[in-house]
Order: structure tokens, then C-alpha cells, then sequence
């Protein structure tokens, strides 16, 4: 246990494997309300890195299988794109 | 299992059904809350957070100020980290007639003790240096620096978690299917999960009341209408208080953990359940952000997501009983700004339901109104 405690699951956010254990104890209990409670899947990678490594981890706090584990839906967009790109200016180079 | 009887049953668990929770279960009343999946999964958790006490209606201006003295104390009521932050609104006027409108509003908005003011067009940089007043065309503004914003997620697990810690049952997961009326009266609730004896049901399922309502006969006129929202890359703290535009339908905030978080209503949006993200919003929002704050250009917006406005035809919100079915009382119809109103909306229902009065009149939105033709309207939303 002690050292689990250290692995960091969500390397954006920097959450360890100890912190969402403790958050499905206390209830929250499916992705959608850890990513809410601890931000993990909210970082720039938007949970690809880790949102499939909490799944598992409720599956096995839960006795139940990953599957039946519903995952948060993927938000657009894809990459973390900059506003100016999408607001359509020509230059988007950053200014000094 | 779910409970076999109880006082009162909420349907619900957005902000508004669990702090009614809360306050009933304070009071000593035996209450049961449904939810049909996770708390705040609704309109709440996809929600801007914004506090605002500046309204053009008087009673939407109490409720939102006395809901600011609740915010003030919650996170010591309640023992839980809510990011609650009085960083002030700015409303942006960008014509005359807006100029004129505000400048009633703040009248009436100091009449009834809110600390409140009128600024010049070259007093907005003194509250936010980075807009650009010119290119947005901004001619004056309001400010109230005791307007603010919270976690809407934290703030409703903080209202669900002190409510069971005073007794109330709330069952997530567990979705309502039917409420058995006989002879006019509320006999017991149905869900998935079992049935629950009760003579009081609160029906507060936001942008689903409509539902809830049929199932016991009473139509009500909330439709719903998606609304979208987007969320940059934390940034350094650079902006304190909430931005918003009435003209352009507009407003942004940065969060306590950084991130910008605004919102755009399409005017041209049908009503409907769809929650869908669209393109057409991230590239309207992100005109509007890199003309109100040219400096945002290069910030990368990381996730867009959308949420439902309960809306009313006057919207304002339905609160209290209803003529057909006694027992059933609404907590329903907030539109845009549910949210800020929910902590003193709660207390005044519960106060309906225990004491059978209220610290404030709430007939005004009783439903009646709407058959009555009693209708004023609320100029200042976001719609
Ligand atoms: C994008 C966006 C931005 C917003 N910004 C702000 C803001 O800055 N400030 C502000 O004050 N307000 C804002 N609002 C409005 C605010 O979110 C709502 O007014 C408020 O959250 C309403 O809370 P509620 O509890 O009534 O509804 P909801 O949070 O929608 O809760 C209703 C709950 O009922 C549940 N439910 C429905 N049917 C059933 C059933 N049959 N059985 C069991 N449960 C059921 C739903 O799952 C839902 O969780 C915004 C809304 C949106 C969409
Ligand atoms: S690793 Fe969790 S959001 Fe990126």
C-alpha cells in the first residue's frame, strides 16, 4: 500500500492511485463524478492517458467488471486548439 | 433497497433538489431525494457558476442577494471546499437603450441595498484591463463587486452530503417512472429501484419538471433549450470577475483552478433535450472572446460541452404548489440562472413545506400566474 500510495494515475492533474481510491469510497463512484471531484480527464490530454486506468480501478473497487464501467463522454475538441484559430484569424503566430 | 415512506419526496439531484434536501433535513423532516443518475449530472454540473445580483425584477434581485448571504457562510455551514469567490460582474452596455435600462436597474438595485454602480466606458479597464471597450463597443457597464461564482459540482455534493449527514436519503442512479395520485392527492412514488409512500413530492428535475408534471396531469409551459459552454487551459489569474453582455448574449470568468469557462446563446437555438456540443459555438464563442480580450488568441480552448435551460415563458421560476394536486410543489423553470438563486430558493421552500410560509413572498411565481396572464418579464438574462 505505501507504495501505491505515490503512483500517480493522472499525470496531468497529478492525482495518485490512493486519491481516487479514496474518492469512490466516499461515493463517487463512476468516472463522471471522479473527474468531477479530483479533475482527472479534465488536464490537456482530457483523460486519454488515465481515464481508462480509473475505469479499472472502480471495477476492481466495485467487484465488477470494466466494461460495465460507462466511461465520460469525449468532449471536443480533439487537440487543445488556440481560440484565434477557430475565431479564423490568418495570423496565429504568438506575439513576443 | 429504497425507503419505504417518507415525508417528502424530491426528484432531482441538481442543485436545487439537494439543497431543498438540505434545508428540509435541518428541519427535521423526513426526506428522500431521487436522482436518475449522478448529482449534478443535469443543467448544475455543466453550469457557469456565475452569482449575479443584478437584476431588473426586485424579487430575482432578494433572491439573489439573499442567496449571496447564504454563499458568504456556505462552505462553514456546509464543511466542504465550494471555490466560492466574490470576484464581482461587470455588465456591459452597448446602447442606449441598454444605458438607460441599467441605470434603472441600478436604482432599484441600491434601493434595496446592493452595493452597486454605474461606470463610464473609461472606467471598465480600471475593473478588467485586458477588454477591449472599443472593439467591443461597450459604452458602460455595471459593477457589483459582491458578485462572484462557485463550484457548481462541489456545491451540490456540499448541499447532499450535510443533507444525509442530517438524516435524508439521497438515492442516485434511481430514476422516477410515475407518482400515484388518488382523489387529488399524492399517494406514492415509483422508480426503478421500489416505491416510496409520501404525501409531498418536490419537483425539481430542471429541464424534465415538464415530464415529472405530466405524470400527475399538470402541464407546465418550461420548455427546454440546449445552451453551450467551453472551457480553455488554465491560465495565470488575469480576470476576477465574470464578463457578460446581454447585447451579444455572452459571458466568461477564469476559474480558481485558471481556466476561462464562457458561454454564447444562440438566439436562433429551437427548443429541445439535445445536448450535443457544435462547431458553430466554439467558433462564434472564440470570435467573441478574441474581440472582447484580444490577448486569449493564443489560449487553447481544451473542452466544450452543453446543458439545458429549463426555461419559462417569463423566465422566472415556478416555486410552490400547484391548484390540481395537493402536495405537489414545484422548484422548477430557472433558465439561465438557477444556480445563484438555488441556496435561498431552498430555504424558502422548505419553510413552505414545514411552516406553510415564507420569509419571502414567493406567490408571484406560483404557476397561477401564467393562467392568470400575471406576467412580468426578466429583462436581464442571457438567453
Ligand atoms: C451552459 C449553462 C450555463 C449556465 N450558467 C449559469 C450560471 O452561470 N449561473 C447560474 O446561476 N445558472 C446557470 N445556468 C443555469 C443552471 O445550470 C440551472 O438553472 C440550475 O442548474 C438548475 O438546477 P436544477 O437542480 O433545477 O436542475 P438540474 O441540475 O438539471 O437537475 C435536475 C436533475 O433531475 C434529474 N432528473 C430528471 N428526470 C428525472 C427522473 N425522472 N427521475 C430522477 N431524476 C430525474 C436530472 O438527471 C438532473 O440531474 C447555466 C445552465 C447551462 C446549461
Ligand atoms: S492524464 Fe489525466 S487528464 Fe491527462
Amino acid at each position: 500500500m505505501e507504495k501505491k500510495d505515490k503512483i500517480i494515475v493522472c499525470r496531468c492533474e497529478d492525482i495518485t492511485y490512493d486519491e481516487i481510491v479514496q474518492a469512490i469510497r466516499e461515493g463517487f463512484t463512476t468516472p463522471d463524478e471522479i473527474k468531477r471531484v479530483l479533475r482527472c480527464g479534465m488536464g490537456p490530454c482530457q483523460g486519454r492517458t488515465c481515464m481508462r486506468l480509473i475505469q479499472r480501478i472502480i471495477a476492481k473497487e466495485l467487484n465488477k467488471n470494466p466494461a460495465e464501467i460507462k466511461m465520460p463522454k469525449v468532449r471536443p475538441p480533439l487537440r487543445p486548439s488556440p481560440i484565434g484559430l477557430f475565431a479564423g484569424e490568418k495570423n496565429d503566430k504568438r506575439e513576443s | 433497497m429504497i425507503k419505504e415512506k417518507a415525508e417528502v419526496v424530491i426528484v432531482g439531484g441538481g442543485i436545487v433538489g439537494c439543497s431543498i434536501a438540505y434545508n428540509l433535513a435541518i428541519r427535521g423532516v423526513d426526506v428522500v431525494l431521487f436522482e436518475r443518475s449522478y448529482l449534478a449530472s443535469g443543467a448544475t454540473g455543466r453550469c457557469g457558476g456565475g452569482i449575479r445580483q443584478q437584476w431588473s425584477t426586485e424579487e430575482n434581485i432578494r433572491l439573489a442577494m439573499e442567496s449571496v448571504k447564504i454563499f458568504e457562510g456556505l462552505e462553514e455551514e456546509l464543511d466542504y471546499h465550494i471555490e466560492y469567490y466574490q470576484g464581482g460582474y461587470l455588465v456591459l452596455a452597448h446602447t442606449e437603450d441598454e444605458v438607460k435600462q441599467f441605470k434603472k436597474n441600478v436604482s432599484l438595485q441600491r434601493k434595496l441595498g446592493l452595493n452597486v454602480r454605474f461606470l463610464e466606458a473609461d472606467e471598465i479597464n480600471d475593473i478588467v484591463p485586458h477588454l477591449d471597450v472599443e472593439a467591443i463597443g461597450a459604452i458602460g457597464a455595471t459593477w457589483c463587486p459582491t458578485d462572484g461564482h462557485a463550484n457548481p459540482f462541489k456545491t451540490t455534493i456540499a448541499y447532499a452530503r450535510a443533507a444525509e449527514k442530517h438524516g435524508a436519503h439521497i438515492y442516485k442512479f434511481t430514476e422516477v417512472k410515475g407518482i400515484k395520485v388518488e382523489k387529488g392527492e399524492i399517494k406514492e412514488v415509483i422508480t426503478d429501484k421500489g416505491k416510496t409512500k409520501t404525501k409531498i413530492v418536490v419537483n425539481a428535475a430542471g429541464a424534465y419538471s415538464r415530464e415529472i408534471a405530466k405524470m400527475v396531469g399538470v402541464e407546465l409551459p418550461n420548455k427546454p433549450y440546449r445552451h453551450e459552454i467551453l472551457a480553455t487551459e488554465p491560465l495565470k489569474h488575469v480576470l476576477d470577475p465574470m464578463v457578460i453582455s446581454f447585447h451579444d448574449n455572452v459571458y466568461f470568468r477564469q476559474t480558481e483552478h485558471g481556466e476561462v469557462v464562457g458561454g454564447w446563446g444562440d438566439p436562433n437555438e429551437p427548443s429541445s433535450y439535445n445536448i450535443e456540443s457544435s462547431f458553430h459555438f466554439i467558433v462564434q464563442m472564440s470570435r467573441l472572446l478574441s474581440r472582447y480580450v484580444p490577448k486569449f488568441r493564443h489560449v487553447n480552448i481544451v473542452r466544450q460541452w452543453a446543458g439545458l435551460y429549463d426555461v419559462t415563458p417569463d423566465a422566472r421560476p415556478i416555486l410552490g404548489p400547484v391548484e390540481e394536486v395537493e402536495g405537489f410543489i414545484q422548484a422548477n423553470g430557472f433558465s439561465g440562472h438557477g444556480f445563484m438563486v438555488a441556496p435561498m430558493v431552498a430555504k424558502l421552500i422548505a419553510e413552505l413545506i414545514v411552516e406553510g410560509k415564507t420569509s419571502l413572498p414567493i406567490e408571484s411565481l406560483n404557476l397561477k400566474r401564467f393562467r392568470e396572464g400575471r406576467v412580468i418579464k426578466e429583462a436581464s438574462v442571457v438567453g
